[in-house]
């Protein structure tokens, strides 16, 4: 079950991403444990884990917040599609990040996208989920964490 | 008249692999080098194994985790293919044993994501000279 202080190595690689990607530090909220469903944004990217843990990992953020970072990076397309990379790839990278410390048997699928539509998330027996509060300029997202 | 570079000097032909668009096209505006020529660019290692066979690349960014292809299969192939070729792996994965497998499949470098400019010109100098 996710232990409270392996949520550490996703808070870093969150702060990671948009200190490098978007060269612009975000500020990471306190974690807590969800009971239920959290609401979601406009995008999320989800990864599927398998291997030594079970569960998943997605980034949910809104379009508007989306749109900045993709101007931080020096993109100019802001499409539909462009917003669903953004979050597939931002989930990938956290969760790919997260290697470091589980190790090689921590497995990641490539990232589902969901848009305006509400994902089904996988539930694991035993998982444990924990929502990681993004703050970023005048935007907010999540990163919830959901692991045996 | 003389000069530094030699006439024959061709560009080296870079060929970017990554299931993003967003990472494709970041590599391609971030690099700074005149004597590179991005000759392709695919998003999973069947197209990229196409592209390899059409374009010739000297040099190839490599994701890891792809649909239908994923890297590490895609380098095996790509070395077969084409021995001598140089790949740098730009992936999320951060693991050591990850990069152990690249690198004893025939890859020559990794960078790991998410990254700056600087650190992506620095890894494809290191294989480029």
């Amino acid at each position: 079950m996710l232990r409270e202080e392996e949520l550490k190595t996703f808070v870093e690689g969150t702060t990671r991403y948009f200190e490098v990607a978007a060269q612009q530090p975000a500020t990471i909220g306190s974690p807590y444990l969800l009971e239920g469903e959290t609401a979601m944004h406009d995008y999320t990217g989800m990864i599927n884990v398998s291997g030594k843990r079970e569960g998943v990992v997605y980034f949910t953020a809104p379009r508007a917040m989306l749109t900045v970072l993709l101007m931080k990076m020096q993109e100019s397309d802001f499409s539909h599609e462009s917003m669903r990379d953004l979050v597939g790839e931002v989930a990938n990278t956290i969760s790919g990040n997260a290697r470091r410390d589980f190790g090689h048997d921590f497995v990641i699928s490539v990232p589902s996208v969901f848009a305006g539509e509400k994902p089904q998330i996988p539930q694991s027996p035993g998982a444990r989920a924990f929502v990681i509060p993004i703050h970023w300029r005048s935007h907010s997202a999540k990163l919830v964490v959901s692991l045996t | 008249m003389s000069s530094d570079t030699p006439l024959d000097r061709r560009p080296v032909k870079l060929l970017i692999v990554d299931d993003s668009n967003i990472v494709r096209r970041r590599i391609e505006r971030s690099q700074q080098f005149d004597d590179l020529q991005v000759v392709g660019t695919a998003a999973n290692g069947f197209e990229a194994l196409e592209l390899a066979r059409r374009t010739d690349p000297d040099l190839v960014t490599m994701d890891l985790t792809m649909p239908q292809m994923d890297g590490i299969e895609c380098i095996t192939r790509l070395v077969k293919l084409k021995p001598g070729l140089r790949i740098l792996v730009i992936s999320a994965l951060a693991d050591k044993a990850t990069a152990v497998e690249a690198m004893e499949r025939g890859a020559n470098g990794f960078l790991n994501k998410p990254f700056s400019d600087r650190q992506l010109n620095e890894a494809i100098a290191e294989l480029m000279y």
